[in-house]
């Protein structure tokens, strides 16, 4: 057997180039700049102009794109208008994530400890506080999470996916246990995530490696032309998928494989949450997508149980254990799980619709995610020499927050209530599509379990605003609880709550792109 | 032609954005701000109605229809017929004097502004509501109008708002999300495209037999939430004793119209044979309704859940002559929808004037009143005369056109529905002795006579019953013929007579 060089067609790639050399070229800044201050800022600029610029690129290719799009590499990638929209999603997220990290409270403290390899309270620590030490590294690894997870939206072989996987979940691994506060937390929470990370990656393996046992073929057209022509299901095929499909699920943190998910994204600093709850999400979403509407289009009865099963326990699960948080970080954390029940409920009806549905339900779903937990890291705790200390994440804390800071509740409350569906929100319009995918497909019954379920989050959505606005502050707790003005979590907040209106409003232009975007290059379905 | 009913949807909303808008010192005015809005609102509603050509009152005027998201179908199309008109006009007529009767409720100016930035805000919501010609953008106004009303029961009221509020906003998130199933499952029936949640294109769908129920239901149990049926109507009392008098008069006398309005306008006209089918058992529901609510009402101690529980009763006489499918009944229904208005509004406005004075709204708190405020005792004895339906005043003519229309359908019905206007007597008269009659109770001796600003509010609604009552026919001439076109699709199979 001879070795054949593939001939790469770059052009295609240019986006994902742009972040992932972005990435290498930011991890060089790391080892030349010494100043910790001009490091972050140099950081910051670099990874902004990286994921603008890249979004640009994406744009571009979206307006230039010749016919369907472009297969590289021999199908290992496909970049078509479906994969563009997501790149283009995942950049967005990207961008307010950046701005996020760089942002640092007024008392001029980021997100992340200064010196992640110290032991957490040891000396090393408060030497490294007190030189004012910056950890940067989270720039040019959030940029190679990007940049994994624009790769994983467009990748059409299931080895290659797996190299996707790995490069956008390694870094994400490292940003979870690097918060500034409460570190053995973070540490606890990267581990969990790391452990649950591999699991899951090794499900994925497995099934990959089934499939090419039972089809010989490691290309997402090459199982799907197998998948077709088998008459008889092949329990090696029927049980691989299933792995593969498990694998991503863990990623979208869908119940049963959702137990990472609180404790990530309450130890994680809250800029990773937020970024992480919505890229991972996206990201994920798409990948399933691809593969379901690729290759296990024609399993679509034998694995719709999957679906049901999954799609059913995560609204259930999430809805029921959301009602009993006291933490507000494990509260979106279980109301994502319930989500990514809403998510799973386009599939349940395999309807080419949720083709163009997902693309709009993980818009409106990640802006206001981000958002939230954009609120969150401003709502801060006053330590007792009266500077602005941790964020104040008990419920109780945020009692009066109305009162306090009108903006910041208002737009709490805008984000819960899109969560909560509620119309001329974003939230309302994604749930509309997906709900319409799974009813084009005749799912009307899951789709009656969804807006029970939905119907019922509303309570700990509320029991938020109740608190914000019903609720009077608590007598001698009047000075317990700081607003924080970091001026780019502020523009965060802001620009997500437009987002949040205009989707919710005059949502037809998104529309039309996802609806553009509604055709798979290679797939049996569309 | 001018755009009466988009400028009616956006002027509160405006009305709202503005009063929030204004800076904290230039607040000392947001009381006339607001009534001012209301009034130019009022104006233009008037305005609108002597334009409304009533000898074609069945079809949609001032229709207007641009493009919304065409890419799931919906359009911003608006038009009213002679039942929608008659519901933006309680709407427009209803709002200014909830304002005026809550004048005097906040000191401090933000609450206050909230507060009547609120009320705007679902004033927007509610005209939206009554002239959507599309169920997407219908749909789109039922759920958004519940953000202002459940900010409006929890942050202002009783002690128990925060409940209360829960409560409501859960009640009415489960109906309008299962409708929203419906309203989704409608589409995929109809002839799509990107006017396909039209009114007109989803009318005379050929659905299968158990689509159309399922669908029906969907719809149905939303609207049953709304105009509180037995047994979905737990949330209205409880919502009533602590929201302020003001919302709660709104809610009841306006927004929960929404219930009977989209029973008539969606229900009937677009699943009719569902709506046949169901029939028989929606009217045993509003029977128990009917007979429910007025024992209940006679039973309270407290004048607000009082008044609640003879707005279910009421509500069952609308949903009996809904469901009896004629021409009568439904002309006397929508008739109903308008005068039960005025009547509920006003008995909610004049109780909050007793609450006002005596700080409670227990009825065995007061006694004798009428001998130290015959003003507001004869007030209240008219308004109450009018909630059990005496002839004169304009409920009795709707009362008696649903009765007598559903009779040749549903006579069983009627007759135990009649058992319940019989008990209207009974708990109106009993409270209006218990209150006004007998010994003058302590403390009550200096109570202060109905002001100029009261009388405002209570009065004019007295003149309009009074005149509606004595002449319904220039009411009725606007509901007839949108009664007989819904009459004529439901009943095309002779059925259900």
């Amino acid at each position: 057997m001879t070795f054949v060089t593939p001939t790469i067609e770059w052009a295609p790639l240019i986006p994902m180039m742009i972040v992932l050399g972005a990435a290498a070229l930011g991890v060089l800044l790391e080892a030349i700049i010494r100043t910790p201050a001009t490091r972050r800022v140099v950081q910051f600029i670099l990874s902004i102009a990286a994921l603008l610029v890249a979004a640009g690129a994406a744009v571009l290719q979206w307006a230039t794109l010749d016919g369907a799009g472009t297969i590289v590499m021999n199908g290992m990638i496909t970049v078509d208008r479906q994969s563009l929209l997501w790149q283009i999603i995942i950049l967005l997220f990207g961008i307010f994530g950046a701005m996020l990290f760089a942002s640092r409270t007024s008392a001029g403290e980021s997100a992340f400890t200064p010196l992640g390899a110290s032991v957490p309270g040891s000396q090393d620590e408060t030497i490294a506080r007190r030189k004012g030490f910056e950890l940067t590294e989270v720039f040019p690894l959030a940029l190679f999470a990007v940049g994994g997870m624009m790769l994983f939206t467009s990748v059409t072989d299931f080895i290659f996916l797996f190299v996707a996987l790995e490069v956008f979940s390694l870094p994400l691994y490292i940003m979870v246990a690097v918060s500034r506060r409460r570190r053995l937390l973070s540490h606890e929470a990267s581990l969990k995530y790391f452990l649950l990370g591999a699991f899951s990656s090794a499900f994925y393996l497995f099934g990959a490696a089934l499939l090419y046992g039972a089809t010989g073929q490691s290309s997402y057209e090459g199982v799907a032309l197998v998948v077709q022509q088998t008459a008889s299901t092949d329990p090696l095929l029927l049980t691989g998928a299933v792995m593969v499909i498990v694998g991503l699920l863990f990623k979208l943190g869908a119940v049963p494989f959702h137990s990472w998910t609180p404790d990530a994204y309450q130890g994680a600093p809250t800029p990773v949450t937020a970024f992480m709850a919505a890229a991972t999400k996206a990201a994920a979403a798409a990948a399933l997508l691809r593969i379901v509407y690729t290759t296990f289009y024609t399993l679509g009865w034998e694995l719709s149980w999957l679906f049901w099963a999954v799609a059913i326990a995560s609204m259930v699960l999430g809805t029921v254990v959301a009602l009993v948080q006291t933490d507000i970080k494990r509260m979106l954390a279980y109301s994502s799980i319930a989500h990514a029940g809403f998510i799973l409920v386009a599939f349940g009806g395999f309807s080419s619709q949720a083709l163009s549905a997902l693309p709009v339900y993980l818009v409106t779903y990640g802006v206001a995610t981000i958002g939230a937990f954009a609120v969150v890291t401003q709502v801060r705790e006053r330590t007792e020499d009266g500077s602005i200390g941790g964020e104040a994440t008990r419920l109780g804390q945020w009692a009066g927050l109305g009162k306090r800071s009108p903006l910041l509740a208002g737009a709490m409350a805008l984000f819960l209530l899109s969560f909560a569906g509620i119309p001329l929100t974003a939230g309302f319009i994604g749930k509309f599509q997906a709900f319409s995918a799974a009813i084009d497909g005749g799912a009307w019954v899951l789709v009656l379990i969804a807006v029970l379920a939905s119907a019922a989050s509303v309570f700990f959505y509320v029991r938020l605003i109740i608190l914000m606005f019903f609720t009077d502050v608590p007598e001698g707790a009047e000075e317990a609880v700081e607003v924080d003005h970091s001026p780019l979590a502020r523009a965060v907040v802001v620009l997500t709550m437009i987002l949040v209106l205009v989707l919710g409003i005059v949502p037809g232009w998104f529309l039309d792109a996802a609806n553009n975007a509604a055709v798979l290059l290679i797939g049996v379905a569309g | 032609m001018f755009p009466f009913l988009t400028v009616l949807i956006a002027l509160p909303a405006v009305g709202a954005a503005v009063l929030w808008a204004l800076p904290t010192q230039a607040r000392g005015r947001v009381r006339e701000i607001a009534i001012g809005f209301t009034a130019v609102e009022l104006i233009l509603a008037a305005v609108m109605f002597l334009q409304f050509d009533r000898d074609a009152a069945g079809t949609f005027q001032f229709a207007e229809t641009h493009s919304w998201i065409p890419q799931i179908g919906t359009s911003w199309a608006l038009g009213v017929n002679g039942i929608g008109l008659s519901m933006v006009i309680l709407a427009v007529i209803l709002t200014p004097l909830a304002i005026l009767a809550g004048w005097r409720e906040d000191r401090d100016v933000k609450k206050r502004t909230n507060y009547l930035a609120l009320i705007l805000l679902s004033q927007a919501f509610m005209v939206g509501i009554f002239v959507a010609r599309d169920v997407f953008l219908f749909y789109v106004m039922f759920e958004a109008m519940l953000i202002p009303l459940y900010f409006l029961i929890g942050m202002f009221g009783g002690l128990q708002r925060r409940y209360a509020a829960v409560k409501f906003l859960i009640f009415s998130l489960v109906g309008g999300l299962i409708m929203l199933v419906g309203v989704i499952a409608l589409y995929f029936q109809g002839p799509g495209g990107p006017q396909g949640f039209l009114t007109d294109n989803l009318t005379g769908i050929d659905f299968s037999t158990t689509t159309e129920r399922l669908i029906f239901l969907a719809f149905f149990l939303a609207f049953a939430i709304k105009a509180p049926m037995f047994p979905v109507h737990t949330w209205l009392p409880d919502v009533a004793e602590t929201a302020r008098v003001g919302t709660t008069a709104l809610l009841v006398a306006v927004l929960d119209k929404i219930g009977t309005f989209g029973m008539l306008t969606l229900c009937l006209v677009l699943f009719p044979d569902a709506a046949r089918w169901a029939a028989p058992v929606i009217i045993v529901f509003a029977v128990i309704s009917v007979l429910y609510g007025a024992l209940l009402a006679i039973g309270q101690e407290n004048m607000l859940r009082l008044v609640s529980f003879t707005s279910i009763s009421h509500f069952g006489i609308m949903v009996l002559g809904i469901f009896a499918f004629q021409q009568t009944s439904i002309e006397g229904a929508s008739l109903y929808m308008f005068n039960h208005g005025l009547s509920t509004g006003a008995l909610f406005f004049v109780v909050g004037f007793l609450i006002a004075r005596r700080g409670s709204a227990n009825i065995s708190d007061f006694g004798g009143l009428q001998k130290v405020v015959p003003v507001l005792a004869g007030t209240f004895l008219i308004i109450g005369m009018s909630a059990l339906a005496l002839p004169g005043l304009s409920p009795f003519i709707s009362e008696i056109m649903v009765l007598v229309g559903a009779w040749g359908a549903v006579p069983v019905a009627v007759a135990f529905a009649t058992v319940g206007v019989v008990l209207a007597a009974v708990y109106i008269l009993w409270m209006y002795q218990r209150v006004f009659t007998g010994p003058t109770a302590k403390g009550l001796k200096k109570t202060r006579e109905l002001t100029l600003r009261e009388r405002l509010v209570a009065w004019p609604l007295i003149g309009l019953m009074l005149i509606l009552g004595f002449f319904p026919a220039i009411a009725i001439n606007y509901l007839r013929e949108p009664a007989q076109d819904i009459v004529s699709i439901v009943s095309v199979e002779e059925a259900g007579s």
